[in-house]
């Protein structure tokens, strides 16, 4: 790891005055919050920040309720808010995302605002080696013609196709969610489906945040047909491993008929992915298992496979589906946190 | 008793040690400590963190060093530019080819020395594979050395190199003498009904013990003293004197905990002759920690195969004809094999068999031991062919393994010492439920639910290398054990320490068991399963001399004191050579030499496996394809078990493993480079706590008192083999696909 500059400041005003600037927008790196990616990435050298502003001493770490509106804060950890009843209760793809990710250990110190932000796992933007465009631009893409069964079939580019590797942004991507940020400039309110961005020719751009940007928070309301969703991701093992296709779906259902669908992926795109196409055709449909498969088949509409990972493509395709039954069947009668995904354990 | 009369009383806690004090003393008492499911005697120092491993030995005012790999796939370093990691504070020097350390290079290990790999590192500027260790950074902190390390830049001119085994630019060396032949293989298939002929792959492992390569290098005067993870202590200390050139009395090699070996420290790595010498160099002691990633490739690990199984059957089921052939990735400088045909061969009878061995050459690492080396891929192959022949023939595939089952090796006609493998599938199988099985694809599955059920045989040869044991005894009743054998984390220490108590009719509380010190009297390798069959028959001899010097009698309630009395000293000390009765009659001198000498598997008049029978279920979502084993139980019979306890341990980690090895463990070689694209335990799978929900081992009870005088076979390896195959064969039961290429991944199972 490079030596570099450590501060803590104690407010928010404070950190963003201090904050020092990596130098490329978009790519994070300055603020330290669990450090569970970024320190990984520092004694790899994939990224050498000159300093680090600890957002330890900011608070920022409640969820609260006021006005319809849920409120978290970037700082809360990803335990936490996976236990949290508001979204045990009301909205289980939520804490299933989050329950689903990382190890215990990980969830204990990872916040929020790292999760959203945290750094695809394509070993070749790791291994600090080979061409890749995201760490160092105009290099070229290793992955591609590469080891690249993990990586992205939704949103890539012949500059970069790797995997935004989060689970909890495919879940709060459902909720038309707002992003509450600060610089020493002020304050600003991003849409959370706007905050990342496609790599097309900048893969080394990730998101429209400035590289002095502090994300203090998130917003949204939760309707009450929330509490019918569900995250089911498929993986190579049980636990602790990411998304090889996840699929976040909330369901407003009228007797068998969907009112409403919204559709988030996971492990397939670029980016934290929203399927408004699919979601659109799910409106009005009688759920079945054919309507699911179909809402799948059109979320990967346009979806490219390379060497190793076409499989996403199908696999992806029956997530969606399992993800809607699942959702469809939750009987919301009884206990208030009957999600339909309750194999597994992590 | 009537429901009404029921009560329930609160069972009055003890704690396990007390607990443990007086099931030992119960035990002393009938002098039956063998076999008892005893805690381990290391458990508590453990626990509390007490018990040193390698890296927690301190030295004083150590400087750090970083191994620097390399990041081409072959080629030659043209040139290094070590300005600006000199300028990093605390840097003391940076070693590589330009400016070479004063070491040589032992004997590669399979060519009978102690070396990982059978070249000098730094003697040449040549790059032999990705992550290949071509520099080392000395510095004052591991964060400097690391720093330095990073900041060091290493010019190459690069080859394409030919780095996986079906890359064109390998050697293939065809090996004639490996092969096995009986009866006319080619007219038998030719002729008989049914049969299969079928290709398996297996894909690279690496080791990942939690335990990383850490190792030490102190010297005072000309005395020098290392502290390194080691399957091999004795070895370890013969070949870094060569490679130091330096009298062997001279070395220590201390190793008193390791925490995970799996075969990946049993030959003398490459850096430890590195660190001696640096720090011989620079004048103080030099510490290394071998990065997770550095030690994907600069380990040894277990190659990739590829294999083709030519089975073939009269219409009831009786095997006519089995052809194994297999190709194994190796280096390019050395011919490591493992050559398991040698073994599937042997399970059942057959009239004709033939195998083949070729070795591919490849710009890779020397590969080494992995638990089970040999068995556990081939008898992925074996133990599917027999699955597909089941199918073909419409046969339950237990009764087509028992029907096959032979008491005489098919192979060089003489007895197997014991084999209980029908008693295996018999009581797995009823422990299982295999009654309830129904053959038909399909059939068992539930709701979402794919469900299959599949089986395979399980087998590790017994073997066994000769053995030497200092144990003293004083009038107190305190017995101390030394050896330089290795408690690899299986539970050695436990039981050597129930083998003595119990030959001097003693408590196990007052044996004192001394291990992993290249002083003590040379043991055993920790490999082949050989550790407590070879240490248990040493021990055995030296008790018995001592009990006729004392004039004790083998379970007897002696009078120790008045022993001693007559005896007329207030302590007693024996040293003992064992050595299997298959070896040479001077044996021992090998031990002494850092040769390892084992015997065993198939010997000249009989034949000694250990075997076991392993079913599996597995469950696979019909929307994910996630594959999952939700149970799974082994059998074994391995002759006289010393300790129900850490045996059944032995078993349930080899067949967790085994999941492993079907389902996860594969380290992703890009062809293009040679490099190890998960070098990381994140990406680099091995099952989790989630992935073996119910699992259970079997001790079926075998006496063999032909096998070695303990009756001991070894258990450390058997249970990972045939899990795999297990695996396989149920996820066919389940959904009608036949997986011939290991790990088995959802995309395998996803249709387009
Ligand atoms: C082995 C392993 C397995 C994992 N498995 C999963 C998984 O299955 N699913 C999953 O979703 N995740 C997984 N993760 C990723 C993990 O969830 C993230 O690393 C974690 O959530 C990041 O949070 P953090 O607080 O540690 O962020 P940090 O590492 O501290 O920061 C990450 C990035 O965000 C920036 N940042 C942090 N906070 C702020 C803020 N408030 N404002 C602006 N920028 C900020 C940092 O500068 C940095 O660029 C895994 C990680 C590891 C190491
Ligand atoms: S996919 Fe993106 S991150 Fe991976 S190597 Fe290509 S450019 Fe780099």
């Amino acid at each position: 790891m490079k030596p570099f500059r450590y501060q803590a400041p104690g407010s928010v005003n404070a950190a963003v005055e201090a904050v020092e600037p990596m130098g490329i927008a978009g790519q994070g790196g300055a603020f330290l919050a669990g450090g569970t990616t970024l320190i990984d990435l520092m004694k790899l050298h994939v990224l050498t920040p000159p300093s680090l502003t600890d957002v330890k001493n900011l608070g920022l770490d409640t969820i609260e309720e006021s006005d319809g509106e849920v409120r978290i804060g970037a700082r809360v950890t990803m335990a936490q808010a996976s236990e949290h009843p508001i979204f045990v209760e009301r909205a289980p793809a939520l804490s299933d995302a989050l329950w689903k990710a990382a190890s215990p250990q990980l969830r204990n110190v990872a916040t929020l605002g790292g999760n959203v932000l945290q750094r695809t796992r394509c070993p070749y933007f790791r291994d600090n080696v080979s061409p890749c465009n995201k760490r160092d631009p105009g290099s070229g893409c290793a992955a591609i013609g590469g080891i690249n069964r993990l990586l992205a079939v939704l949103g890539t580019s012949e500059n970069c196709i790797a995997t935004y590797a989060g689970d909890f942004a495919n879940a709060l991507i459902l909720f038309d969610a707002t992003v509450e940020t600060r610089t020493d400039e002020g304050s600003r309110e991003i849409a959370f489906e706007d905050l990342h961005v496609l790599p097309e020719d900048h893969p080394e751009r990730e998101t429209i945040l400035g590289d002095d940007e502090l994300i203090t928070g998130y917003r949204f309301q939760l309707p009450d047909w929330a509490r019918r969703s569900v995250y089911v991701k498929a993986r190579d093992r049980e636990s602790y491993a990411f998304a090889l296709a996840s699929a976040a779906v909330a369901l407003d259902l009228d007797g068998d008929t969907i009112r409403e669908a919204r559709l988030g992926l996971g492990g397939v795109a670029t980016v934290p992915w929203r399927a408004r196409e699919a979601e659109e055709f799910l409106q009005g449909k009688t759920v079945s298992e054919d309507t699911a498969l179909e809402a799948g088949r059109i979320a990967f509409e346009g979806a490219q496979g390379y060497e190793h990972n076409t499989f996403k493509i199908p696999l992806g395709r029956q997530v969606v589906a399992k993800a809607i039954l699942d959702a469809a069947r939750m009987d919301l009668s009884g206990a208030p946190n009957s999600s339909g995904t309750s194999e597994g354990a992590n | 008793m009537a429901d009404d009369t029921m009560t329930f009383e609160a069972t009055p806690t003890m704690d396990i040690e007390t607990q443990d004090k007086v099931e030992s003393a119960e035990r002393a008492a009938e002098n039956n400590n063998v076999g008892a499911a005893i805690s381990r005697v290391d458990g508590p120092l453990k626990v509390t963190g007490q018990a040193r491993y390698a890296a927690d030995f301190a030295v004083p005012n150590p400087l750090y060093a970083h191994l620097v790999i390399s990041t081409i796939g072959k080629g030659r370093i043209t040139g290094i530019d070590d300005q600006a990691a000199r300028q990093v504070k605390g840097v003391r020097e940076i070693y590589s080819h330009a400016n070479k350390l004063d070491e040589g290079s032992a004997k590669f290990f399979a060519a009978g020395g102690q070396a990982q790999q059978s070249w000098e590192p730094f003697a040449e500027p040549d790059v032999r594979f990705y992550g290949e260790t071509i520099g080392l950074v000395v510095a004052e902190t591991i964060l400097g050395a690391r720093e330095a390390a990073a900041e060091l830049v290493f010019q190459y001119e690069s080859e394409d190199p030919a780095a996986v085994i079906d890359a064109s630019g390998v050697e293939r060396q065809e090996m004639p003498d490996k092969a096995v032949t009986k009866g006319d293989f080619d007219s038998a298939f030719e002729a008989a009904p049914v049969k299969i002929d079928s290709d398996y792959e297996t894909a690279p492992n690496v080791h990942n013990a939690m335990e990383l390569f850490a190792t030490t290098a102190h010297w005072v005067g000309d005395k020098l003293t290392v502290y390194v993870p080691s399957q091999w202590v004795k070895g370890f200390q013969i070949g870094l004197a060569e490679e130091l050139g330096i009298d062997e009395a001279n070395i220590e090699v201390v190793c008193p905990f390791v925490g995970g070996g799996f075969g990946g420290k049993g030959s003398l790595f490459t850096w430890v002759s590195l660190i001696a010498a640096a720090s011989r160099d620079l004048g103080r002691p030099v510490k290394l920690y071998v990065t997770r990633e550095q030690g994907f490739t600069t380990a040894s690990f277990r190659a990739e195969t590829r294999q083709s199984v030519r089975l073939a059957a009269a219409e009831d089921g009786t095997f006519q004809a089995l052809e194994h052939t297999g190709d194994e990735l190796t280096s390019r400088a050395d011919n490591y094999f493992v050559n398991g045909q040698d073994a599937t061969v042997r399970m059942y009878q057959a009239d004709a068999i033939r195998t083949g061995l070729t070795t591919v050459h490849a710009d890779r690492q020397t590969p080494g031991f992995m638990r089970a080396p040999a068995e556990t891929p081939y008898f992925f192959g074996l133990e599917s062919a027999v699955d597909e022949i089941a199918r073909e023939l419409s046969m339950d595939p237990v009764e087509l393994r028992i029907k096959n089952d032979t008491m005489i090796d098919p192979v060089d006609g003489v007895p197997y010492t014991s084999r209980s493998l029908k008693e295996c599938f018999r009581q797995g199988g009823e422990s299982f439920g295999w009654s309830n099985y129904t053959p038909e694809i399909g059939s068992m599955n539930e709701g979402e639910w794919m469900i299959g059920w599949g089986v395979a045989t399980a087998t590790y040869p017994t073997q066994m290398s000769p053995c030497t044991v200092r144990i003293h005894l004083d009038v107190s009743g305190e017995a101390r054990l030394q050896v330089a054998s290795h408690d690899v984390g299986t539970g050695a220490y436990t039981v050597l320490t129930q083998a003595v108590a119990d030959e001097l009719g003693i408590p196990v509380e007052k044996v004192r068991v001394e291990l992993g010190d290249s002083r003590l009297p040379p043991g055993t390798i920790a490999g082949g399963s050989i550790s407590t069959a070879s240490n248990v028959s040493a021990i055995m001899i030296a008790c018995e001399r001592i009990r006729q010097r004392l004039g004790l009698e083998r379970g007897a309630d002696n009078d120790l004191a008045a022993a001693f009395e007559n005896f007329g000293q207030a302590g007693i000390e024996e040293y003992a050579e064992w050595n299997p009765s298959a070896a040479k009659k001077n044996a021992t001198k090998t031990l002494y030499n850092g040769q390892v000498m084992i015997v065993g598997g198939p010997e000249e008049d009989y034949t000694a496996f250990a075997f076991g029978a392993i079913f599996s279920e597995v469950r696979i979502n019909r929307f994910t394809h996630e594959i999952r084993v939700p149970r799974m139980t082994g059998a074994f019979a391995a002759g006289r078990i010393m300790n129900a306890k850490t045996a059944k341990s032995q078993y349930l980690g080899g067949m967790v493993w085994g999941i492993g090895h079907a389902l996860h463990e594969t380290a992703e070689v890009d062809p293009r480079t040679g490099a190890y694209m998960n070098d990381n335990i994140s990406e680099y799978l091995v099952p989790v706590n989630a992935d073996v929900p119910n699992m259970d081992a079997i001790i079926v009870p075998e006496v063999d008192d032909k096998v070695n005088p303990a009756g001991v076979k070894g258990i450390g390896e058997i249970g990972i083999v045939g899990v795999a195959a297990s695996i396989a064969n149920a996820v066919h039961h389940a959904t009608g696909t036949r997986l011939r290429r290991i790990p088995i991944r959802l995309e395998d199972l996803v249709q387009a």
